[in-house]
């Protein structure tokens, strides 16, 4: 039963060489998908390419599909996967920041990675970006760290914020992603198309 | 309408989202953990700032995190995983005859324009990650798949605010 490397089924050291390996595929598959192109990218901001919201989505929906199986036919402990904690504001913030840093930069930190893996220098510059933002954080740390912890609710799942059964929630999720996968074949039909 | 050109040499999306979720379930499954980005880069930031001015960076919690366990910050789980990104954004490059070194810009703005909106971009998703525990991959889509709150709200709030800021920044793009 998963997961393996938690369990020491699999021992230490290759847990870098899983890291890796699993690295090589999810780099590999967001180049085929386009994810190399901040063009692209950007495309789901303004309604001409919408590839972010269906990869994203379908990645989020069968992953998390997955774990609910995997746990069902017990082959995984869920109790041993890791959880983000919740500190609300921090999240909200640091979302909001994010948000801005795509549309300004048209990249995600693993996205940019990806895309100066096959030569794009304004995806290697974004990766500067990247340093020297953590650096600026990390050196005026003192100021940010009671908000960073500030509003902690712990390793808290989102049907339980909305008090709903896990089972709903999931199937909402989906129906959610369906409803979005065609109105946005409906808005990328309907606007004017970009060359890049 | 036409398909294009260039898009229609692309995955089909859907395949795609499918196959990446596979890989983020196998990910679980594995090693317990989903799959992420900044903080790969944050393991280089603090091996930096330990190697440069290693007395600053144990007297402050944020570096010291990283440099009081004897070993190299850098034999981290992410930054493995971030060097096979690496090699495999570049194996499928390699296929698909996409690799070239170029700056990608829109034409109504110069590869000048683009660079300083990169590195700024580059820059507020740095901050933003420190914040918000991780980046769209580390925070958003595998707090997604394992239904956590903080999942939900780094992605409303990623996706939310680029959308308010969008046509502010049309002329980057469009």
């Amino acid at each position: 039963m998963g997961p393996l490397v938690t369990q020491d089924i699999i021992g230490g050291n290759w847990n870098f060489v899983l890291a890796f390996i699993l690295g090589l595929f999810f780099g590999g598959v967001l180049e085929q998908a386009g994810f190399s192109s901040s063009r692209k990218l950007a495309g789901v901001f303004y309604g001409y390419d919408f590839v972010v919201l269906r990869v994203f989505f379908t990645a989020a929906i069968t992953a998390m599909v997955g774990l609910l199986f995997f746990h069902y036919f017990e082959w995984i402990d869920l109790s041993l996967v890791y959880v983000n904690p919740t500190f609300w504001p921090s999240a909200l913030t640091g979302g909001a920041i994010m948000g801005l840093g795509f549309i300004v930069g048209g990249f995600c930190p693993g996205t940019s990675v990806c895309a100066a893996s096959i030569g794009k220098i304004d995806a290697m510059v974004f990766l500067v970006g990247i340093f020297i933002g953590i650096s600026l954080f990390g050196f005026t740390y003192d100021w940010w760290v009671d908000f960073v912890f500030a509003g902690d609710l712990g390793r808290i799942k989102v049907y339980d914020s909305l008090g709903m059964r896990q089972g709903s929630f999931a199937f909402m999720l989906i129906a959610v992603a369906l409803i979005a996968f065609y109105a946005t074949r409906w808005i990328e039909k309907r606007v004017k198309k970009v060359e890049y | 309408m036409e398909e294009n050109k260039q898009a229609s040499k692309y995955m089909n999306p859907y395949l795609a989202g499918f196959l990446l979720g596979l890989v983020l379930l196998a990910s679980f499954y594995f090693t317990g953990r989903g799959l992420g980005a900044s903080g790969a880069v944050k393991s280089v930031v603090v091996t930096t700032v330990g190697t440069v001015a290693p007395e600053f960076a144990s007297s402050t919690l944020f570096f010291e995190s990283g440099a009081s366990e004897g070993e190299s910050p850098l034999k981290s789980w992410l930054v493995f995983e971030v060097l096979g990104v690496l090699l495999g954004g570049l194996i499928s490059g390699a296929f698909a005859g996409r690799l070239k070194l170029k700056v990608e810009h829109s034409p109504k703005i110069s590869s000048k324009t683009r660079l300083i909106a990169a590195v700024l971009g580059g820059i507020l998703f740095g901050i933003g990650s420190q914040f918000g525990r991780g980046c769209t991959s580390g925070a958003a889509l595998s707090g997604m798949a394992v239904l956590s709150t903080a999942g939900f709200i780094s992605m409303l709030a990623i996706f939310g605010t680029a959308f308010l800021f969008a046509y502010f920044m049309r002329k980057l793009w469009i």
